[in-house]
């Protein structure tokens, strides 16, 4: 604990309630166009699963930006920020490499 | 009632381990009484059990740490000895089943509860002091993760004469750590001691991160931050990054084995790869935590030894930042034999040989801080220079066993063995040890005799290459690690020679524990010329820890420094630009909690019920654990404020003592 008694919350950015809506509107017609995709039976299976796809990152930008307010304006937004793009990044390598090695490795042992 | 616990698990009828038993027993009895005869109790609960203070905790830690040393060290020489004796035909002395237990806990002792143990003691006690900080960011937490360590590191040493433990080395490979193989509780113990103290660490570096990103003293920018601090912040980044694939592979292998399910078994569609890949992908990271931080202590001793400043801070920094990305992508040289293709082994091949640039930049710029400088082979100042030299041939033997073809020669050999005992000895060891007497007077307010720390390294130094270079000769003709007894006469005199150099790293360990015990007799007697008076101790202190009285106050900084640069304290002290004085104010400080000791007692209780399945321990642990929790958050008296006139006493009395040091000059 530092000599500051109080928590401290200056650049900190807890979103506004315009912003809470936006994200909000935006989610739900993400949502929404997911359903849709699914229960109109427009597109064929891997057009399906490749547009769900897109439209799930693109609403998980959405949570991130409004509302566990990341983004670059104030520094406790690139903070965390950084810690999302590291996670992302070790997630990234995880798996990644999991597959690319254990791939190979099945590949050539011949197992299974 | 108690499980699988019956009296029959008790091994009274193995001679070494129940004389080992008498012999703690002894001891532990005798300190026990000695705290009574004392009446110490009072003290010990209120100064130290209960502390949340991060200079305390950090003492304590390095308690535990050098325990756990001399008991690693145990299981080191009874592992030597054996195999100087167990030669053509001969059994030795310790039989395969007992042997097999004293390598794995060897391996997971060393790491878990002395490397990680002191590199924590070292994070406590520096990063504060070096960032301008009045404590951790979470001073209760940090009181709890040092229980969690204490706990895991306490059911370890149960297992010694409790049932079993581990047989299967200190990462626990399956198939054969599998319930199949392994029916006894020996991998429960491994598991559950490798859990508990993953969640201390864990919380360690996630109360270390957020320390060194938000209490940094007022001016401090990135670029000014000490270069033990950068390690400190990457090696917790690495913590935050891959102790949760510790946590997950140990749950899985727990759940295979405790609820019959498949993630690693040989059938059922388990793949003993996976656990591979996770526990390496953990593992690799890992010592590169434990190193980072002991470069980041030679960059501290070289600096201040040398009487100059750090020779390339800048790619210091940076290349702390390449070590601890590349540290996760090469995970897999660990097990090239595993059976993938060229591109793989390829790929972790280079990426492994690429660390040695990053690390070479490290080894070149500590030299260059010595080139020219006023250097003063002062203790700390021996390890550094052993560490350059030893760390140099075993990064050498590493890019070796980095070609995927050469180390399908060597894998798993004695060759192996005495690489990573050269990295982990020469680097990890000797700069913990360098960093403990190097604090030591800032802990304590009395210097060690120096000249038994030089011994103390001396001894380290030929008894390192004394023991492993033997290793690197007998692995390279194809002896494998963790053999219980040979009949190749080739082996046996380089054997013979490993024997000798063990004992005369015995000699080292028995000099750093007279240099303990002497500056503890010198500390009690008060003798005047072992005080340090000022603070700066080494005279040519550059950050800001050295600015302190010794031992620091438990608030550590009267005023919050403002810091204009790097080595704030060199630019205060050398170039004649003092602090400018402000008004004290009272402190507001954390209070004292028993929440520590009491969940560290949950975790105990937890931790042995479930290696023997005593159900409903277990459940009473987690509700305890729980409910104090509870009454934790609701209780609201957990600060108080260090009033002025405490704040002016320690002030007076530092300025009395640094009046005296001026006037024995």
């Amino acid at each position: 604990m530092s000599g500051n008694h109080t928590t401290s919350h200056e650049g900190e950015n807890h979103g506004s309630y315009g912003s809470y809506i936006v994200g909000f509107i935006l989610a739900v017609v993400l949502t929404v166009a997911s359903f849709a995709t699914v229960l109109s039976k427009a597109f064929s299976f891997w057009q399906t699963i490749a547009i769900l796809g897109v439209l799930a990152a693109v609403q998980m930008v959405v949570h991130l930006i409004f509302f566990l307010h990341m983004g670059t304006k104030s520094l406790s937004q690139r903070q965390n920020l950084a810690a999302f793009i590291v996670t992302a990044l070790m997630v990234l390598i995880v798996v990644a490499g999991y597959l690319f090695v254990l791939w190979d490795a099945q590949a050539n042992m011949m197992a299974g | 009632m108690l499980g699988k616990l019956t009296l029959s698990s008790i091994p009274y009828d193995v001679p070494i381990l129940v004389g080992t038993f008498i012999g703690v027993a002894v001891i532990g009895i005798a300190v026990l009484a000695a705290v009574t005869y004392f009446k110490k109790w009072g003290y010990l609960w209120r100064e130290w059990l209960t502390t949340v203070d991060h200079k305390k905790l950090a003492i304590m830690y390095v308690v535990l740490g050098l325990v756990m040393l001399v008991r690693g060290f145990a299981d080191a020489l009874m592992m030597r000895t054996q195999l100087a004796l167990a030669y053509a035909g001969n059994p030795g002395y310790l039989p395969p089943h007992h042997y097999d237990q004293v390598f794995s806990a060897h391996g997971t002792i060393m790491i878990f509860f002395m490397a990680m143990v002191m590199m924590q003691a070292l994070f406590n006690f520096v990063v504060p002091l070096q960032i301008g900080a009045r404590d951790v960011a979470f001073p209760l937490i940090n009181s709890i993760s040092f229980y969690m360590t204490l706990v895991s590191a306490i059911l370890i040493n149960i297992s010694l004469f409790i049932g079993e433990f581990s047989n299967v080395g200190w990462l626990g490979y399956p198939p054969i750590s599998e319930l199949q193989f392994n029916p006894g509780v020996g991998v429960d113990y491994y598991i559950w001691s490798v859990q508990i103290s993953g969640i201390g660490t864990l919380l360690t570096g996630m109360n270390f991160l957020t320390t060194i990103i938000k209490l940094r003293a007022p001016g401090m920018k990135w670029m000014h931050i000490p270069v033990f601090t950068w390690t400190a912040f990457f090696a917790c980044v690495m913590i935050l990054t891959t102790f949760p694939v510790l946590t997950v592979s140990m749950a899985l292998l727990a759940l295979d084995r405790y609820l019959g399910m498949h993630f690693f078994t040989n059938d059922g569609g388990g793949s003993v790869m996976l656990y591979l890949n996770l526990i390496w992908s953990w593992g690799h990271p890992e010592v590169y935590i434990l190193i980072l931080p002991a470069f980041g202590v030679f960059s501290e001793i070289a600096a201040t030894f040398s009487g100059k400043p750090l020779f390339g801070y800048a790619t210091m920094v940076i290349a702390t930042g390449i070590i601890t990305f590349l540290g996760s992508i090469v995970w897999v040289h660990h097990f090239f034999t595993m059976g993938a293709g060229a591109d793989v082994n390829t790929f972790f091949g280079i990426m492994t040989m690429f660390i040695a640039v990053p690390t070479g930049v490290k080894i070149f710029n500590w030299l260059f801080t010595m080139y020219k400088g006023r250097v003063r082979f002062e203790g700390p100042m021996h390890w550094i220079v052993g560490f350059m030299i030893t760390f140099s041939i075993g990064g050498m033997t590493g890019v070796m066993m980095a070609m995927p073809a050469a180390d399908w020669v060597v894998h798993n050999s004695l060759f192996l063995v005495a690489h990573f005992h050269n990295v982990i000895i020469g680097g990890v060891f000797f700069g913990y040890v360098a960093g403990l007497s190097y604090w030591f007077p800032k802990a304590f307010g009395y210097k060690m005799r120096d000249v038994w720390g030089k011994w103390a390294f001396r001894f380290w130094f030929v008894g390192f290459y004394l023991s492993f270079i033997p290793l690197y000769a007998v692995g390279l003709e194809g002896m494998t690690r963790r053999m219980n007894h040979y009949d190749n006469p080739n082996w046996h005199p380089w054997l013979l020679v490993a024997c000798v150099g063990v004992f005369v790293l015995a000699a080292g360990l028995a000099c750093q524990v007279i240099q303990f015990v002497l500056a503890a007799f010198d500390a009690v007697n008060k003798k005047p010329d072992a005080l340090d008076l000022t603070g700066d101790n080494w005279g040519s202190g550059r950050t800001l820890e050295w600015s302190l009285p010794s031992p620091v106050p438990h608030y550590n900084f009267a005023r919050l420094p403002v810091i204009r640069g790097l080595d704030t304290f060199h630019i205060e002290k050398e170039l004649g630009r003092p602090a400018p004085v402000s008004e004290l104010e009272p402190i507001h400080m954390p209070k004292y909690s028993a929440v520590g000791p009491m969940l560290g007692a949950c975790g105990l209780l937890i931790g042995f019920a479930l290696v023997w399945h005593i159900w409903w321990a277990v459940i009473v642990g987690l509700v305890v654990a729980f409910f104090t929790i509870v009454h934790r958050s609701a209780n609201l008296d957990v600060d108080f404020y260090v009033t002025v006139e405490e704040i002016r006493a320690d002030e007076e009395a530092f300025a009395r003592r640094l009046a005296a040091a001026k006037a024995a000059e």
